[in-house]
């Protein structure tokens, strides 16, 4: 067709117009590392695991978890959740109860049968774990699903450690340990019971690699004089005896007094409430503010009508009598002073739980092995301690001390491991920047409150927490801000005033910088911080 | 407002959160960085095209969005588009509906679109007169408060205190007179045509709503929706949706429909916001927060966004018709 009067183009669409050249500013998809992921001692991807959840895909979520810790069940009921205390969704309407998802979908594996698959590698090395506990068992997990064959060597009579002789049965049930600890088995593990393993150099030429998760197994000195002190107990002992010899408890004291303030603590005079006694007190050295022990644990034992005796120390124990300190603590500083004052109380039982340490003469022997002066073992990025092929994780190894923390040395200390042992070595994994929540459009968030649940006053050991029905779990995942990762809600698609963002069929999002002006309207309006402007280079 | 992201997360999709719109309005257009108008356009013409199955035929008056969308030889529409002049869209409209009436085919929908100059000044007696005859048109407006094609020049639409190239604030002068300006969609409504309605880029599931209602009611239909304009009001590119959201929030920009010259319904704004929180982040209301400044000049937009909430029922849930 001839053209126009002084024409000399052809006429097209704007599609060929590159406005992308106008850009100094160009938006990019971000991976960022959400503030649960980055808090999780076990490195659980909390943010994924949730999304399936909201879903309802379980098993996929379930096997997310799986990959990063063997015990979601456990964990849902032991955990110390840090995950949630720096939710995002914490300070817009409260965080999103992780805890209780992972309880409930860990519960679900459980009740489904749900196993794992079969491992088919071998690498034909030999590894002992020394100590069935929770990091033990976990790096067991994680090795035998490399193809290493495992030997854990546990000195109860029945695996779980901490799990099972740390933690009171009402907050978690044996049947729950026995049913995960059995997974594990499952994966070819060999656990040998009722065989402590005193020193090192007994098995170190045994095997390929060792890994030592074997705890802080000794308690704590304090400063208290104890002139007679038949009713003094230690926690652990306690946990023990009820564990395998419960009979040996029939005659617990009515006025029981607790001394200590962790978790161990709550635990022991919840404990001592459901052994029949009729008023349980804690003694703890500094304010409640100051308590370690976790807030929810503190509120459930004053629920159960336990007292907490603050700014005390025991002095001196006598017969059924104990003198105790009443003591100033400065906030501002951290000194702890005694005031002078002292008074009397009487008692049936006292229970000690002022922590543990290490029993070091498990490593008599092996010169290698540094120990540092507060009594941990030191160890390198990989776990390694000082001595070749021996590894060592969990309450041993300075640090945090919880069994989340224990599953998380244990996943690193399996990776070392099968590096010494010849596997692939591990590529330093770079991390994202985490998504903080001034990264977040939250105008496009409903203000919906946290699912809970009723936890019923209950003092036998019994579990006290119920779990989620299915439609609870998806409906708590939901409120996932999804901090840093694209949940495909569109918003950049929508709103971009240029068609610059491509949606595939799938849902993918795609920024087509051959229009892109650079605008910034992408990166405002999505919910979860999913998009960074970058200035473009020259 | 508008709580929920476009796509599926917790809400019903949007037509611009379909992998397969129609892009009435393609990339590659010549709108400024974060314009407004350009994303009100697609979002409009596009919600009428997924209701009508694209049996549209837009006709466009002079402005910024005629301007940007089809510099010769190249054009951005994807749709049936027709462009005469600056005053007489809504006249070429009520042809082009006529024609296609002769013709039988009036199952195609005829759209006329132009900005706030184009409506509220210069197209203002055509587009009288095609509510006048009640001609089978839905008329669209791009409201971004001023001539921003020619340089940001005052129109009947830019709001009170408004600094624009023509209300330049001086010592004495602190912008487009509270006294003057008009009120369009009341005028549109006291024509008595079947539909009005105000939309904003702001909420864009609203927007959509309306249009895809509007499109199918016969005889003159009239919406306008909110467009900011980041180089016009002066605000980084990036916060066009927000400065939508905060004049729907603050009550200075109401969300309503009026069927035959009666209020029927408006867009309810769950938590009201001061206006200077809508008026401080924008460049043309800066020198009302200047030092010698008497409060009393916020204090004149805040008494208008305070009589919207009472007039157009804004803290009430949707009326019935």
């Amino acid at each position: 067709m001839p053209k126009p009067f002084a024409t000399v183009l052809e006429t097209a669409t704007s599609l060929g117009n590159n406005t992308g050249s106008w850009r100094t500013m160009r938006p990019e998809y971000v991976n960022e590392l959400p503030p649960c992921n980055a808090t999780c001692p076990a490195g659980e991807n909390v943010q994924l695991w949730l999304s399936l959840a909201m879903a309802g895909k379980f098993r996929e979520a379930w096997e997310i978890i799986m990959r990063d810790n063997p015990f979601p069940a456990i964990m849902g009921r032991v955990c110390y959740h840090s995950c949630e205390k720096t939710c995002n969704r914490g300070l817009f309407d409260g965080a999103v109860n992780i805890n209780m998802i992972e309880k409930s979908i860990g519960d679900i594996a459980l009740d489904s049968g749900w196993i794992l698959p079969r491992v088919t590698s071998s690498s034909g090395k030999k590894v002992c774990v020394v100590g069935g506990g929770p990091g033990g068992l976990a790096a067991a997990y994680f090795l035998a699903k490399l193809g290493h064959h495992i030997t854990v060597y546990e000195a109860h009579a029945n695996p779980g450690g901490m799990m099972r002789y740390g933690v009171p049965r009402y907050r978690l049930p044996s049947k729950i340990i026995d049913a995960e600890v059995k997974r594990i088995k499952d994966l070819g593990v060999k656990i040998v019971c009722n065989k402590k393993i005193s020193h090192l150099k007994d098995i170190i030429n045994d095997f390929d690699a060792v890994y030592i998760s074997i705890g802080a197994q000794v308690a704590s000195k304090s400063d208290t004089v104890i002139k007679k002190g038949s009713c003094v107990i230690d926690a652990m002992d306690l946990f023990q005896k009820l564990e395998d010899n419960p009979a040996d408890l029939a005659h617990f004291g009515k006025k029981v007094f607790v001394y200590g303030g962790g978790n161990t603590a709550i635990d022991a005079a919840r404990t001592a409430l459901r052994l029949g006694a009729e008023s349980v007190k804690i003694i703890y050295r500094r304010t409640i503010n100051n308590m370690p022990a976790h807030e929810t644990e503190i509120s459930d034992a004053l629920m159960e009508g336990i007292e907490i005796l603050c700014l005390r120390t025991i002095n001196t124990v006598d017969g059924d009598q104990i003198l105790l300190d009443k003591m100033n603590y400065d906030e501002e500083f951290g000194i702890l002073s005694k005031t002078g004052e002292t008074e009397v109380w009487q008692v049936d039982n006292i229970i000690f739980a002022v922590g543990q340490t290490l029993d070091t003469t498990f490593f008599d022997g092996i010169s290698d092995i540094l120990i540092s002066e507060n009594g941990a073992i030191e160890v390198d990025r990989n776990m390694m301690t000082g001595a070749t092929g021996v590894f060592a994780g969990g309450d041993i190894v300075p640090g945090k001390r919880s069994v989340t923390n224990a599953v998380g040395h244990a996943k690193k200390a399996a990776k070392g491991i099968d590096e010494y042992l010849g596997g692939a070595s591990e590529v330093p994994i770079v991390k994202n920047a985490v998504a903080h929540f001034k990264k977040l459009n939250t105008i496009y968030f409903k203000k919906d409150k946290r699912t809970n649940i009723l936890r019923p006053l209950n003092l036998s050991f019994e579990e006290i927490l119920p779990s989620y029905t299915n439609d609870e779990i998806s409906r708590e995942a939901s409120r996932c801000f999804s901090c840093g990762n694209c949940f495909h809600c569109d918003n950049c698609y929508g709103h971009c005033p240029d068609n610059a963002i491509r949606k595939q069929q799938n849902g993918s999002l795609t920024v087509n910088y051959d229009h892109c002006k650079g605008c910034g309207i992408c990166a405002a309006e999505c919910p979860c911080g999913a998009i960074r402007m970058v200035s473009e280079e020259k | 407002m508008s709580n929920f992201p476009l796509g599926n997360i917790g809400g019903t999709p949007t037509v611009q959160s379909d992998f397969a719109r129609p892009n009435s309005l393609t990339g590659g257009h010549r709108g400024c960085q974060g314009c407004g108008e350009a994303l009100g356009a697609r979002c409009a013409i596009d919600a009428a095209h997924q209701t009508t199955g694209g049996k549209i035929l837009v006709v466009n008056a002079t402005g910024c969005l005629e301007v940007f969308s089809c510099c010769f030889p190249e054009n951005s529409w994807s749709v049936p588009w027709l462009h005469s002049l600056f005053g007489n869209a809504p006249a070429v409209a009520t042809g082009v509906a006529a024609a296609l009436r002769s013709r039988g085919q009036d199952s195609i929908r005829v759209i006329a679109q132009g900005g706030d100059g184009a409506t509220y000044d210069i197209g203002m007696g055509c587009l009288s007169g095609m509510f006048d005859r009640n001609d089978d048109v839905l008329y669209i407006c791009y409201d971004n408060q001023a001539y921003m094609n020619t340089g940001v020049q005052r129109s009947g639409a830019t709001p009170p205190l408004a600094r624009t190239a023509t209300t330049l604030p001086n010592k004495s002068y602190l912008g487009s007179d509270p006294q003057t300006g008009k009120n369009l969609p009341e005028i549109a409504m006291a024509h008595g045509i079947p539909y009005v309605a105000t939309a904003s880029i702001g909420n864009i599931r609203d927007l959509e709503q309306k249009v895809s209602r509007a499109i199918n009611i016969r005889g003159s239909r009239y919406i306008q929706i909110h467009v900011p304009c980041p180089l016009g009001w002066g605000y980084p590119t990036a916060e066009t949706i927000r400065i939508a959201r905060l004049a729907v929030q603050c009550g200075l920009y109401p969300l309503f429909e009026g069927e035959y010259g009666k209020l029927v319904g408006s867009t309810p704004v769950e938590e009201p916001i001061p206006v200077e929180s809508y008026l401080r982040p924008q460049r043309r209301f800066a020198h009302l927060f200047g030092k010698n400044v008497s409060a009393n000049a916020v204090g004149v937009l805040q008494n208008i966004a305070n009589g919207n909430m009472e007039k157009y029922r804004l803290n009430w849930e949707i009326l019935d018709a």
